[in-house]
């Protein structure tokens, strides 16, 4: 299997998942280049969380072909017989995507700096003095200098959120999954946090966000999904797909959230 | 007018305060009862306090006040490993595994301790020799059982065994307590299972774990006292010894209360402080105060409400 060259970072083929009789992804076909910000608009219980967690297998896939890289996630080709990864290789794919969480999950008994050295130290295996120096300069990235020794519950949500950003960069990602990042926040936190992803954005960065934020999908997404009851209605550039929806349940959607 | 309404806004409010009787009678009640108490304590001769005094610091006491401390302390080792390790088999999704975990519980824990103290005291009845092997086939070492399990041995793993059946279900109720989000944060970092356990999810499943635990700890130290049944020499049967002399029994029976009184009582403030540990990051207004701390907030403050003292101090801390 070819791990460089000119495959997509994230391919689903008539990806489908259940959890018991419920099936909420019923065959998601998608592509995200390597560089490209895709955004994922849709309903609640339209699928398209769950869609970001099987990317790093959070979620097991029914049936279809999904794969990051190149490669399949969670199974292993060989021959002709699928083989499912041990729990090692899943780990050693999933720190190489990052994710970021709607309610940021930081490691509440960690302070900051623990936060984002945690993985770097002990999954990666970097010296603790390279860990915090990276963590330093990424807690300056998302404007958080000086906020090293806080715990998570000292900061707001809009920190709170950025700290988690910092601590999925600092693994040095090739993908950053976004599950709706400001839907719990306060209004007026959100646009620190979005300004953090715009400038990740620009540095090249390949990301698949889940998000409510229109302006944002707009202004920095390259495609734009639209997702309904466990399918993609419809996809495009965001301008072609907020300015001229083709179909009527895309339209009703962007009525009530524009 | 308006000149008044700035004078009720500039005044301190001084109101007289409802009054409490029915405080007051009760305050009267229990002080005669403590009267009662401390005059018996004095005038009544059979406590014999000089004979409590001059035992009290004597070698043999010492010495079981030391063995009762390293039962409790080695029992409860015994108790928190096995604990922890049968809350993660009990958790796993092997059901075999977690079958035998939930066995191993329901036997312990269905048992009476002494019951088990006296069987593994006579362990060489079933087992005479142990040996290192293979299963069925040839043995390679062998020890006989009773050269191997001396009472305190047996002590040790019946009070230890026995307890870890309890600390599972302890250590189960915090692994349960810990987020569902915490785990998959860690685990979307590329953390393996054993280390999510490690460093994730058991310092913060602590926070729950440790108030029992404590519990569980003042409870063994007494439990100790048991395993004088299979002559182990700890307090209480170092206690016996004496009294079995002196027939000076209420007497050196309050002396062995005093000494377990006083060992609790030291776990207890242990325990405050291992519980302030683990619950780092867990408020906005910092550690919580100790005893001390709190009682001179509570002079300082003349007898705040309840509830103020929480309020007073997430106001200290003053805000992010």
């Amino acid at each position: 299997m070819t791990v460089s060259g000119d495959h997509p970072m994230v391919k689903a083929e008539a990806v489908r998942k259940r959890f018991g009789s419920n099936e909420v992804l019923k065959g998601i076909d998608l592509e995200v280049q390597r560089g490209e910000v895709m955004c994922v608009i849709g309903p609640s219980g339209s699928g398209k969380s769950t869609v970001l967690r099987c990317i790093n297998h959070l979620e097991k896939i029914n049936s279809g072909r999904l794969s990051v890289d190149g490669q399949l996630v969670g199974y292993e080709q060989r021959g002709d017989k699928l083989h499912e990864c041990t729990d090692r290789e899943v780990a050693k794919m999933r720190s190489q995507i990052g994710m970021v969480f709607q309610h940021f999950n930081l490691f509440p008994h960690m302070t900051v700096l623990g936060n984002i050295i945690e993985a770097p130290t002990r999954v990666k295996g970097q010296s603790k003095d390279q860990a915090v120096a990276k963590a330093k300069q990424l807690l300056e990235q998302v404007g958080l200098d000086g906020r090293e020794d806080m715990y998570p519950r000292q900061l707001s949500g809009g920190q709170q959120q950025r700290v988690a950003i910092a601590r999925a960069l600092a693994m040095e990602p090739k993908l950053m999954l976004f599950d709706e990042p400001t839907s719990a926040l306060d209004p007026e936190l959100v646009g620190d946090v979005l300004d953090v992803m715009r400038d990740l954005a620009k540095s090249g960065m390949t990301m698949f966000v889940v998000t409510h934020e229109m302006g944002f999908a707009r202004e920095v997404g390259d495609k734009l999904v639209f997702m309904d009851d466990g399918v993609v209605v419809e996809a495009g550039t965001p301008r072609d797909v907020i300015t001229n929806p083709q179909h009527d349940r895309t339209k009703s959607f962007l009525s009530k959230v524009l | 007018m308006s000149a008044q309404g700035e004078a009720i806004e500039a005044a301190e409010i001084k109101a007289i305060p409802v009054r409490h009787p029915g405080r007051w009678v009760s305050v009267a009640v229990i002080g005669v009862l403590v009267a009662m108490l401390i005059h018996s304590f004095v005038a009544q001769p059979h406590y014999r306090w000089g004979l409590i005094r001059q035992y009290i610091f004597t070698g043999p006491i010492l010495h079981g006040v030391a063995l009762t401390l390293e039962l409790t302390f080695l029992a409860m080792l015994v108790g928190i490993v096995g604990g922890v390790l049968l809350a993660v088999m009990r958790l796993s999704p092997n059901p075999v595994v977690s079958t035998a975990s939930w066995v191993y519980i329901w036997l312990f824990r269905g048992t009476p301790v002494l019951v088990q103290i006296l069987l593994w005291y006579n362990i060489s009845y079933l087992f005479p020799t142990i040996s290192l092997g293979i299963p069925f086939g040839p043995e390679f070492v062998t020890w006989q059982t009773n050269d191997l399990i001396s009472g305190t041995t047996a002590g040790v793993l019946a009070l230890g065994l026995n307890e870890a059946a309890y600390m599972a279900e302890i250590v189960r109720a915090g692994i349960l307590s810990v987020d569902e989000g915490q785990f998959e944060a860690a685990s979307a970092l590329g953390m393996k299972q054993s280390l999510i356990m490690r460093r994730i999810v058991l310092p913060q499943a602590m926070r729950v774990i440790v108030p029992p635990t404590g519990n569980e700890t003042i409870s063994m130290l007494k439990t100790t006292s048991l395993v004088s049944t299979i002559a182990v020499s700890e307090l209480l049967q170092h206690t016996q010894a004496i009294i079995n002399v002196n027939y000076a029994t209420v007497p050196l029976f309050l002396m062995a209360s005093i000494w377990y009184l006083a060992m609790t009582s030291v776990l207890t403030v242990g325990q405050f402080y291992i519980e302030r540990y683990f619950g780092r990051g867990s408020s906005r207004s910092g550690p919580a105060a100790t005893l001390p701390e709190r009682l001179w907030r509570a002079i300082r403050y003349n007898r705040p409400p309840p509830g103020a003292l929480a309020m007073q101090r997430r106001d200290q801390s003053g805000g992010l």
